[in-house]
């Protein structure tokens, strides 16, 4: 098993921004399940942008922990000094680079919106309801990156793949990788799709969802839910949009039996159009709704699958 | 091996609360608004008390980082049942640039002091959203991490956990010493009940400074601005199913 790095040195602010991009894209093609390293760094080395592609290509990564991610990382600082250090805002980066960070004495900075400068970062405190731009003293600067908010970049690049520098001090014994329960989908990835249908409370049980996945799949879309359907069992936790679960920005975000709680908005208000579907007038939801429709999900629904395909075609 | 457990509660805004951005943009306002122990640290308070209740661990220490009123965050940690509470005073000014990066050297500090062999803290503060007080005391420790976690299950001298990713979940196995983040499904916390909370005020509380343990909790950053987000702009409301595709297909979303 193994992991690739893409690291590259910045020098200036267009370049920041590239180097974002090339991360969104390469954990986007760096399966954490992938038991072979090549063609993903293959992948990762035609990002454009990217001038060096270190590998650490090692059976002990398997499973990617981070007490033995974080040291591939720490030598390869070590060797190059970066004066940046960026992963994206997914649950592999933020497990890591905190612990890099620590290691290096650096006070990093999460899911970053927008870079400013090289030491100077804008990211959403408060569940997003604020919106913090902050300068930073140290003089490594960690940080991860939110995918939704920057543009990936192309693939006409051409870096050749060399093996990372050794890894020192790592304790083996200190922790084990047993194994992932990765749910199966045919359907987009929910934090990547330009298309997303949310189920909430509304939807009363896990067997209604069958209608938004069949609407999903009419309309190319990833399904995702509120933390009240996920903890109503109604599905897996790994589809939950907001605060503490995924993060969303789609062109179309359709929240159905979802009354928009701040935590829920948080993970998809920056979606181009959001509708809403609720029989709760007053619901929160309609407040950021661009097209709102009142009406009991369990006629609307039907009546959109039964429809749907005669709009397409028009 | 029996567990001692460290449990780091953070005093935040409530989280049912509409946070309003001060008008001078310097952060938001916090005088007069209703604030509690962060929602996934009263998880991992739980997650302590059931790890007593079981018989793994024999003691559990809260600890809470900032000004004079985290001592009623703290009360409320041991009214769940914790049995005693370490307060480190941060000044209300050097509050508001204290980072993880601090806090993490803090519970390390502690965590020699009482000598805990288990740190129990949130995935993350709703106010900060930061996500990183675990993960980089397991650093400074040099001490394992399981982060994000749904399940936790003593096992000789490890700790049998199951993590929330991306995609799913995952198993993992860490060796105690061991540093862990609650997830928001690891439990349902408790209520202090009323005959709890009269306890709680008989129990001890120490107070410290960061000096008092050798850290410097000086600023690493600056903030620049706060300020609000932008606002959408009201949307419409459709009648029917038809009208609702028809716009739709109008936008190009069909």
């Amino acid at each position: 098993m193994t992991i690739f790095l893409a690291v590259v040195r910045m020098r200036s602010q267009s370049l920041m921004a590239e180097l974002v991009g090339n991360y969104a894209y390469g954990e986007r093609s760096c399966p954490s399940d992938a038991t072979d390293v090549s063609g993903v760094a293959s992948e990762a080395g035609k990002a454009d942008g990217v001038k060096k592609l270190l590998v650490a290509d090692d059976a002990s990564l398997d499973g990617l922990l981070p007490e033995r991610v974080a040291p591939v990382i720490l030598a390869s600082q070590k060797q190059f000094n970066f004066t940046h250090i960026v992963g994206p805002s997914t649950a592999f980066a933020k497990n890591v680079l905190p612990r890099v960070a620590a290691k290096l004495d650096v006070s990093p900075i999460s899911d970053v919106l927008d870079i400013k400068s090289e030491d100077t970062f804008v990211r959403p405190i408060y569940a997003g309801n604020a919106i913090q731009t902050l300068q930073t003293s140290d003089a490594v600067k960690i940080l991860t990156v939110r995918a939704s908010s920057f543009d990936a970049v192309g693939t006409s690049g051409s870096a050749t793949p060399e093996s990372a520098p050794k890894a020192e001090g790592v304790k083996l014994d200190i922790s084990t990788y047993v194994k992932s329960e990765i749910s199966k989908s045919e359907r987009p990835d929910l934090s990547s799709a330009k298309k997303v249908i949310s189920g909430g409370r509304g939807m009363k049980s896990g067997d209604n969802f069958k209608m938004l996945y069949d609407l999903a799949d009419k309309l190319g879309a990833a399904v995702g839910a509120s933390r009240a359907a996920v903890d109503a069992g109604f599905v897996s936790n790994d589809l939950q949009v907001g605060q503490t679960g995924k993060i969303v920005a789609p062109d179309l975000y359709v929240a159905i039996g979802i009354s928009g709680a701040i935590q829920h908005l948080a993970g998809m208000k920056d979606s181009k159009t959001i509708v809403a579907i609720n029989k709760d007038a007053e619901a929160p939801i309609f407040q950021v709704a661009d097209i709102g429709l009142v009406a009991d999900l369990f006629q609307a629904v039907p009546e959109m699958l039964e429809k749907i395909d005669k709009f397409k075609s028009k | 091996m029996s567990l001692r457990i460290l449990v780091g509660c953070k005093r935040v805004i409530d989280y049912a609360v509409k946070v309003r951005v001060k008008p001078d943009h310097s952060g938001v306002v916090t005088q007069g608004v209703k604030h509690s122990l962060n929602p996934f640290d009263e998880i991992a308070v739980e997650e302590a008390v059931r790890l007593k209740e079981k018989k793994h661990a024999s003691e559990i220490i809260a600890v809470s980082c900032g000004p004079a009123a985290c001592q009623e965050t703290l009360r409320t940690a041991l009214a769940m049942g914790a049995d005693k509470a370490i307060h480190v005073e941060v000044s209300e000014a050097e509050y508001a640039t204290l980072q993880p990066v601090h806090v993490s050297k803090i519970l390390a500090k502690l965590a020699e002091r009482t000598q805990a062999n288990l740190i129990l803290v949130g995935k993350q503060a709703i106010d900060d959203d930061l996500n990183q007080t675990a993960q980089m005391t397991a650093g400074v420790l040099d001490w394992p991490q399981g982060t994000f976690v749904s399940q936790v299950e003593p096992e000789g001298d490890s700790l049998k956990i199951v993590r929330e990713v991306d995609g799913g979940l995952e198993h993992i196995k860490v060796k105690l010493p061991a540093v862990v983040s609650a997830d928001l499904r690891l439990n349902e916390p408790r209520y202090a009940t009323l005959p709890n909370i009269m306890k709680a005020k008989k129990k001890p509380m120490e107070k410290l400074s960061a000096k008092d343990l050798g850290v410097d909790i000086a600023a690493r950053i600056k903030v620049v601005n706060v300020a609000e987000p932008p606002v959408r702009e009201a949307g419409a409301k459709v009648e029917n199913v038809d009208e609702l595709l028809g716009k739709l297909k109008d936008l190009g979303r069909i």
